[in-house]
């Protein structure tokens, strides 16, 4: 939030001395705070899924969760920021090779645990109660 | 005779492609202009191509250049997908009594070049909610968070989507009474 302020601080003070509005910088800065808190959000809700949720498999969903959206999200507040043309192409680039490597990553993961005999738990699963937990 | 002129052909088309393309991500990653640097570059590209061309993988799994538009415009669709299924899985797991139903799943993968049957794979796992486990000749395992994300159509449409992003046209079966096969 901090950073729109700055914004339009700086906005401002170039308003009274040129009346002139940086309103590139304004969008930019809230494009950037926009999409860093959704992936941010993402980052979180996938961290509370690999704790809550039961077993190996259903954990990487939720770890899966983490790497598409929210580290995507998190390079384009990056991109955002960018102010040459090189710069943006850089990050597009590790966009990229995330959106290619990590999914070759998570199936590796998983071949592996379901190659060395560990089986899923399937069926409906719901959150234990307090009580439950308990006893 | 002619068919190693054709070869030969084949084989220059694509370095060609290869070059372009390293020249490319040089410039981006350096941005350095300096002669020292740029020399480096050269000899590191030339490096590159002459062992594609002894590791004989300069063909078009290397550089796929002819789909590139189709291989954007999956993408998109792609990341289209990952937004609605992140949803689904971020409304099951901060849900209080976090309903979920895991299923184990055989897909069948119609495709019939591997880089097909890898890109259909990775578009799986890229999607949050279902993980390709296992991958054999014919289908692929899937393990899926939810039960009503292993529905069969929904992997046909991207199968068919992923198929056609890198040029390999399948026979997928239609959902039945969605209207779509009758108009296409």
């Amino acid at each position: 939030m901090s950073l729109i302020f700055a914004a339009a601080a700086d906005a401002s003070e170039a308003a009274k001395a040129a009346s002139y509005v940086d309103w590139w910088g304004v969008i930019s800065n809230i494009g950037t705070v926009m999409s860093m808190l959704a992936g941010l959000f993402f980052i979180m809700a996938g961290t509370i899924g690999v704790l809550r949720l039961p077993d190996f498999y259903t954990r990487l969903h939720a770890a899966g969760m983490t790497d598409t959206l929210g580290a995507e999200l998190i390079l384009l507040a990056l991109i955002f920021q960018c102010d040459n043309l090189q710069m943006v192409l850089k990050l597009l680039l590790v966009a990229f090779f995330l959106l290619v490597t990590s999914p070759t990553a998570t199936h590796a993961v998983a071949h592996a645990a379901y190659r060395a005999g560990l089986r899923p738990l399937l069926g409906e699963y719901r959150a234990p109660t307090l009580d439950e937990d308990a006893s | 005779m002619t068919e190693n002129v054709f070869r030969e052909r084949v084989l220059l088309r694509y370095s060609f492609i290869l070059i372009v393309a390293l020249v490319a991500t040089w410039l981006t990653l350096s941005g350095y202009f300096k002669p020292m640097l740029l020399s480096l570059g050269v000899i590191s590209i030339a490096l590159t191509v002459w062992i594609a061309k002894r590791m004989r993988i300069l063909d078009s799994e290397t550089a796929p250049y002819l789909t590139v538009p189709q291989t954007l415009s999956y993408f998109c669709w792609l990341f289209k997908e990952i937004v609605k299924a992140n949803m689904a899985v971020v409304r099951a797991v901060l849900s209080p009594d976090m309903v979920v139903s895991p299923v184990l799943t055989r897909i069948p993968t119609p495709q019939k070049t591997d880089i097909g049957k890898v890109m259909f794979a990775n578009s799986i796992t890229l999607t949050p909610g279902t993980v390709s486990v296992d991958i054999q000749d014919d289908h692929i395992l899937v393990h899926a968070l939810l039960s009503d994300m292993s529905d069969p159509w929904d992997f046909a449409e991207m199968a068919e989507r992923s198929a056609f992003a890198i040029g390999e046209t399948i026979d997928v079966p239609r959902r039945p009474g969605s209207g779509e096969g009758a108009s296409s």
